[in-house]
């Protein structure tokens, strides 16, 4: 009985891979490009320039505070009124991406923040470059801090990649609401595309939590 | 505007640069000059319902999630693994799942199971089943946070169960669970937005709406994305505000 009921979709599994392997790419790419972004604001963020600082603090408000929908939206129909035609595939990633880079952002700020003046201080008596300083004394002490909530920003956004599914974009999601037009079954549809997001997010949340406890233990705190 | 004299023109990367600044902003322009503040007047109200319809029913969602999410996380401190188990279970589930595809599964799927409902309600049931999930983990964390010793000292002072979370426990939990908690208000208010996609009348199908009347994006999202902003705000000075009122979190003795 439900084995038929699986059959039936037997014609839509080709699909759903495809489906499947859009989501992985286009959340793969959006997280290597807004990690290496994300971490350049963050650190221009906390870098002393007070007029750089604020206006990434401006316009990561303004991508928190918008639906990541309407910035899809406003992506995908607005950028061609400045001549700059895109496919839904370019718009996904560079809404992705802008995403990803500014909760990035601040948690790599936040790290940074974290990481007691004396080091830095010490770091700079030692006559360490700026460039030496950030990367052999700062970062390295604010990863402690940052890679828990990046693992659980990873998540986040292959989350938010089903969004784009609504300029069309043909990932797990929109694969799932084409088969459900034709197979009236969206119970089952929809079990097997969240089935699918399982596979590929519980990994990273199960990642997340071990750095956390692990992290947190190093740091000889209970973090939550 | 850019002013050519403005420039140094003994920099020759400010020749360089002027070109590609003009290229950019001659569109910005002539998008500002077609800009119709006009249309966006014409379609206040329909903006109004919209901020209104997303106001309600996030508050409404928000409050089903937190009657989930207390439900959750009662289950999931009990000891033994009956209840325990199936609450973690979903927890995951909902996690490791985008809510685009919950609310699908609902949408396309409670039909099948006989239940036909408006599209507003399975929107508020999907945005308050994902919610209390998160909820459930906030207040977890919330209770945990106390100290053992403090959970100790009322077992020695021979308090009961209830006794003990009633007048120990939950109201200091109750001071953490406050930011957390509008943090997770602000999310749940941009998550109606996917609403708009199984046609529930809010703030983002307003701006749709106008965006495919008109062939107007830049009005309708613009719009849209102010009035989000607006809530952003709100609901982030409450967070501030409610933070310095409950005194920073984790500062007693």
């Amino acid at each position: 009985m439900i084995w038929q009921q699986f059959l039936s979709l037997a014609g839509s599994y080709p699909l759903a891979l495809r489906g499947l392997g859009m989501t992985v790419v286009l959340s793969l790419i959006s997280l290597v490009l807004g990690t290496l972004l994300g971490f350049g604001l963050g650190i221009l963020r906390t870098g002393g320039n007070r007029l750089i600082s604020s206006i990434i603090g401006a316009w990561v408000d303004l991508i928190r505070g918008t639906p990541f929908l309407v910035q899809i939206f406003l992506i995908f129909f607005i950028l061609p009124e400045f001549g700059i035609e895109l496919d839904a595939f370019t718009a996904g990633i560079i809404a992705l991406t802008n995403l990803a880079a500014c909760f990035i952002c601040e948690i790599v700020a936040a790290g940074i923040r974290s990481v007691p003046t004396g080091q830095v201080e010490a770091a700079l008596a030692s006559g360490l470059s700026r460039w030496q300083r950030m990367r052999q004394v700062v970062l390295p002490q604010a990863m402690r801090i940052v890679l828990p909530p990046l693992v659980g920003q990873y998540v986040l956004l292959i989350k938010d990649s089903s969004v784009v599914s609504a300029i069309g974009l043909t990932d797990l999601t929109r694969v799932g609401w084409l088969v459900v037009q034709r197979v009236p079954n969206g119970l089952l549809v929809f079990f097997l595309v969240g089935v699918g997001y399982f596979i590929v997010c519980y990994p990273l949340i199960m990642l997340a939590r071990r750095l956390e406890r692990r992290m947190g233990a190093a740091h000889g705190e209970v973090q939550l | 505007m850019v002013n050519s004299h403005s420039i140094p023109t003994h920099s020759p990367t400010a020749y360089c640069l002027l070109p590609t600044a003009y290229s950019l902003l001659t569109p910005l322009r002539a998008m500002l000059e077609n800009f119709s503040f006009r249309t966006i007047v014409e379609y206040l109200p329909l903006f109004g319902q919209g901020l209104v319809t997303t106001v309600w029913l996030s508050a409404l969602s928000f409050v089903g999630a937190l009657v989930v999410g207390i439900v959750l996380c009662a289950m999931n401190l009990q000891r033994g693994w009956l209840f325990r188990a199936p609450a973690k279970a979903y927890i995951d589930a909902v996690r490791a799942t985008p809510l685009l595809a919950q609310l699908y599964f609902l949408y396309f799927g409670l039909p099948r199971l006989g239940f036909v409902l408006p599209e507003l309600v399975v929107g508020i049931l999907a945005l308050s089943l994902n919610s209390g999930a998160y909820i459930s983990e906030i207040i977890r964390a919330g209770i945990l946070s106390i100290p053992r010793g403090q959970v100790e000292a009322s077992v020695a002072s021979g308090m009961t169960y209830t006794q003990r979370m009633r007048l120990v426990v939950l109201p200091q939990a109750f001071k953490v669970t406050i930011p957390p908690l509008l943090g997770q208000a602000i999310v749940l208010v941009k998550d109606s937005a996917l609403l708009s996609l199984i046609s529930v009348a809010e703030l983002t199908r307003a701006g749709q709406l106008l965006a495919s009347d008109r062939f107007m994006p830049a009005e309708g999202f613009l719009t849209i994305a102010a009035f989000y902003l607006l809530l952003y705000y709100g609901l982030k000075a409450l967070a501030v505000l409610s933070g310095r009122w409950l005194g920073t979190a984790g500062a007693r003795a």
